[in-house]
């Protein structure tokens, strides 16, 4: 039985300017890792999943998504106190996913860019304390008021930097 | 079969990093630390980071230091505004002392001489005039001040009482011009008159050339002036001139004139007690 895919034509494929892509991935993570420094309450900012999710919905290729969330991933890990691989097996299923989700929906929606990054905040939430229960026989809270209260400000940040990033979109 | 290669060739490549990086995981977790990939992402990050620290360290000194300088600058103002009342609160207490010894003075002197009638008073004001020195002070015709009564300190005459009002006389001080007071010289019992100038200084008139003068000799009231009591302390000799016909005697004033506050108007001229104690044990002598 063969699976077919229904092409959809009127959704638009982005292309970025060159390096703009690894610019904006390498720049989440050192900010990532940076401003907690200064200021202790932004290590709630996931920048790197933002960056990850907005770049997977933008190219909805889902090789591109993934290769991308692992590189995010793995960059975000060498810079933590974490084993390597940690961010890089969630941050490779959000890019898959989410790529795989771009080619779907109306992603440029601010409704639709909350809710999503909402979502997939808890998605490499969950991927994350599988790995520590699973892998790293860590005990770790499945849910806390701070995890919903991260979600929801990563989610209205990600309606402000969202269009930021659409900036380095190729003019089509 | 192409297009589910084409759907499963993600797949295939997801489960293979996912897979990679969990076997990643588990010899991480087996061997420890991939120190060669840390140290890399973490070199290439502190090179960027290392300026960024600075601008943002720069940036918040700049800041602190501002705020700081702003913090510095209210506290200084406060300080002093403090400093300034604290200075006027040292100020008025070190009045208050002053006056306290002052008025600790005028009652020593008053309970010295408890059988002397006399009036403490407090000068409430100056005469508006430059060229008269007179005084106001708190007391008047209710107290039974009258005209032409003397004025002293403890440390000696001040003048005389001009005018009187219900609670108020005006004083006319020894070292005005109009002024005049009987006087002798402390040593030689010489008679002269001490008159005001018209500045700080009095001078002894109708002291004859031949008399011999020394500076700094104490010059006491005569008694003859029908205002003040004998020997009460004028003044000392501070300059001595020959004149015509008589010396040019100069005297600074035994009462500061120019500070005074606290006075005591003598409602009679009865004598001191101790002048005249004094007077009386040297009385036989004077006698031949």
């Amino acid at each position: 039985m063969a699976i077919r895919v229904q092409t959809e034509p009127h959704i638009e494929v982005h292309e970025y300017r060159l390096l703009a892509v690894p610019a904006a991935a390498f720049l989440a993570v050192l900010i990532r890792a940076f401003l907690p420094v200064y200021f202790p309450s932004a290590d709630m900012l996931e920048l790197p999943l933002l960056v990850t999710l907005y770049f997977g919905l933008s190219r909805r290729n889902p090789a591109t998504g993934l290769l991308l969330g692992t590189g995010i991933g793995l960059l975000q890990d060498s810079v933590s106190p974490v084993p390597i691989g940690y961010y890089g097996i969630a941050k490779t299923l959000v890019g898959y996913a989410g790529s795989s989700i771009g080619g779907r929906l109306d992603v440029d929606h601010p409704i639709s860019r909350f809710l999503l990054t909402f979502v997939f905040f808890h998605f490499h939430q969950g991927v994350l304390v599988l790995i520590e229960r699973l892998l790293l026989a860590q005990p770790k809270a499945w849910f806390s008021l701070r995890l919903l209260l991260a979600s929801l400000v990563n989610a209205a940040i990600a309606v402000v930097l969202f269009p930021l990033l659409d900036k380095l979109r190729k003019p089509s | 079969m192409r297009v589910i290669q084409t759907i499963q060739r993600p797949l295939i490549l997801l489960v293979s990093v996912v897979l990679a990086q969990v076997l990643l995981l588990a010899v991480q977790i087996k061997r420890g630390e991939v120190r060669l990939i840390r140290r890399v992402a973490v070199w290439t990050m502190t090179q960027v980071q290392r300026p960024a620290a600075y601008l943002i360290d720069s940036a918040g000194g700049a800041w602190h230091r501002y705020i700081g300088l702003r913090n510095t600058r209210k506290e200084n103002e406060e300080l002093r505004n403090e400093l300034a009342q604290m200075k006027l609160r040292v100020a008025q207490l070190e009045g208050a002392a002053a006056e306290a010894k002052r008025l600790e003075s005028v009652l020593a002197f008053r309970e010295g001489n408890a059988d002397i009638p006399m009036v403490a008073a407090r000068v409430v004001g100056a005469g508006a005039s430059e060229t008269s020195r007179t005084l106001y002070i708190d007391r008047g015709e209710t107290d039974k001040i009258r005209r032409n009564m003397g004025v002293i300190t403890p440390d000696g005459i001040v003048g005389k009482v001009l005018e009187t009002y219900a609670r108020t006389s005006l004083i006319l001080l020894i070292s005005d011009k109009d002024s005049g007071a009987g006087a002798l010289l402390a040593n030689s019992r010489t008679l002269g008159i001490a008159r005001g100038t018209g500045e700080q200084t009095v001078e002894l008139r109708n002291v004859s050339n031949d008399q011999d003068v020394a500076v700094g000799e104490s010059v006491l009231t005569s008694g003859l002036d029908q205002i003040f009591p004998k020997d009460l302390p004028v003044g000392t000799v501070a300059s001595v001139e020959k004149g015509n016909p008589f010396k040019v005697i100069r005297m600074k004033p035994a009462a500061r004139l120019d500070r005074l506050e606290e006075v005591l108007v003598l409602l009679t001229r009865q004598e001191f007690p101790a002048k005249k104690e004094a007077e009386t044990a040297t009385a036989p002598e004077k006698k031949p």
